[in-house]
């Protein structure tokens, strides 16, 4: 299992970066995809869209079930990941790269130190599975 | 949980391994459901089904018997020939769906679906006192598995001593796998060519790493039911249950017209639903449970749907209301609060 050191995490299992001019990413973790299987569909935000953190803001669909994803922080979505469309496979690939979802801007940066690192994470995902 | 005799073989092979009608099972291999479901359109697959029940039914009446507690006709079966068959309640419904093979003039093994074993043992249990015959339990008699694919008899071919070519669909043949005693019937429930085999449990994994070493792909429940959505059949619990009419679908057929148990409660009943295949026009997925809408009205529930692995078009099984049934009916499937468009089509949902 794949967790990056220097992204954030959810209990949900979605990943962030670190803010690159109020800007961060989002993704859903190595361990998710592996738990999900074969992405086939991916269904995304609309830019612009105001979101609070916890809001269920896009779905990631395998062969076998739909998967709700959740806003990690609040802000603004700024982007999202169109390539998704044709190729939703990628999130199983390359789920920190490639595979990324939507890009939020932050309305409360301090919001990011509620979140886990990835030793924390790790320890949550391995309870999980 | 209970674990088939091929478990270590599934763990070893890193499958994704879920609970199943109290079973644990392989949901896929790391080849993924959708590889693992083109292997089988293409090629060949192999799949572990141990964990679905076996029952004999022995005995001077045990074809007046199986006449009379099951739809379709056992005694239309001649020897070592199987049939798609289904179990009826006396409320119209289905008790399971089941495959009934003739081992003998008086002698029947039945495979029944995992989670139903339990209710079909106490079911024939209840009908079996007044024929002469008896019901046994073999479940854990047999190992299955299911190899699968268009390419099946040809490797089946390298690895048994018999010639299989003239083995039709639906007959079975006893032979030999590396040594391993193997009840071979060429059947199957992913719409392609395919066999059965039965041998014992503890044959089962040298019976599997021959069909692996020569080049089946293990796949998983995950890609036995897209296989079988895709084919357009039936999966117990969701498009069949214990309220179901089957007369009300495209499996009536199975549904001969003699003596049965239940039949005044099924025979001649008004279809005011009936079971449908969709198409959605518009993206999305449509899942179980998921509402269909006809003009504004909800007119039934979306009972199995995925997306295509090999049309990569979005397929589902509905039961709807009859007025709404017709091919070619424009109707919506509500996925997340949104009205999806999806057309009513005829299964199967790819060309064969």
């Amino acid at each position: 299992m794949n967790i990056p050191d220097h992204l954030r995490y959810t209990a949900s299992h979605e990943w962030v970066t670190e803010p690159a001019d109020g800007v961060v990413t989002v993704g859903i973790s190595d361990y998710a995809q592996d738990q999900l299987g074969d992405v086939v569909y991916v269904e995304l935000p609309e830019t612009g869209r105001e979101i609070g953190a916890g809001d269920q803001v896009a779905v990631v669909e395998s062969v076998k079930t739909a998967s709700d994803i959740y806003a990690p922080v609040s802000g603004t979505v700024e982007s999202v990941n169109d390539a998704l469309d044709g190729a939703p496979e990628q999130i199983n690939h390359s789920p920190y790269q490639d595979g990324w979802l939507f890009r939020v801007r932050l309305s409360d940066a301090s919001e990011l130190t509620q979140l886990l690192d990835a030793t924390a994470y790790r320890q949550a995902a391995s309870e999980e599975g | 949980m209970k674990r088939t005799p091929l478990y270590d073989t599934h763990l070893a092979l890193h499958a994704r391994m879920v609970d199943f009608a109290g079973w644990s099972m392989p949901v896929h291999y790391p080849s993924g459901i959708q590889q693992e479901h083109i292997a089988v359109r293409s090629d060949v697959g192999l799949f572990d089904v141990s964990h679905m029940g076996e029952v004999r039914v022995l005995g001077d009446e045990a074809t007046a018997f199986l006449r009379y507690a099951t739809l379709n006709d056992p005694g239309r079966l001649k020897l070592a020939r199987g049939q798609y068959n289904m179990l009826p309640n006396d409320r119209g419904g289905v008790i399971d769906d089941l495959y009934v093979y003739r081992e003998g003039d008086d002698e029947y093994l039945i495979v029944v679906n995992a989670a139903n074993v339990d209710s079909v043992l106490a079911h024939l249990r209840s009908l079996v006192a007044d024929y002469a015959c008896h019901v046994i339990d073999e479940s854990a008699t047999w190992a299955l598995m299911a190899l699968q694919g268009p390419g099946s008899a040809l490797l089946l071919g390298r690895v048994v001593a018999d010639d299989l070519t003239e083995l039709r669909k639906n007959a079975t043949v006893l032979t030999k796998v590396s040594g391993c005693p193997v009840k071979l019937s060429r059947t199957g429930y992913t719409g392609e060519d395919g066999f059965e085999l039965f041998c014992h449990p503890t044959d089962a994994a040298i019976v599997w790493d021959v069909l692996t070493d020569a080049g089946a792909l293990p796949c998983g429940l995950g890609a036995r039911d897209t296989l079988r959505l895709e084919a357009g059949f039936p999966l117990y619990g969701h498009e069949l249950d214990d309220t179901t009419n089957p007369l009300c679908t495209d499996f009536k057929w199975v549904v001969k017209d003699k003596p049965f148990y239940g039949r005044e409660a099924m025979w001649g009943k008004p279809c005011s639903r009936r079971l449908v295949g969709l198409k959605l026009v518009d993206r999305g997925i449509a899942r179980q449970g998921y509402r269909v809408f006809h003009q504004d009205g909800q007119v039934g529930e979306v009972s199995s749907g995925t997306l295509s692995p090999l049309t990569r078009e979005s397929i589902a099984f509905a039961w709807v209301e009859s007025q709404a049934s017709e091919e070619g009916t424009a109707i919506e499937v509500e996925i997340r609060g949104q009205r999806v468009a999806a057309t009513i089509v005829s299964p199967p949902f790819f060309g064969q």
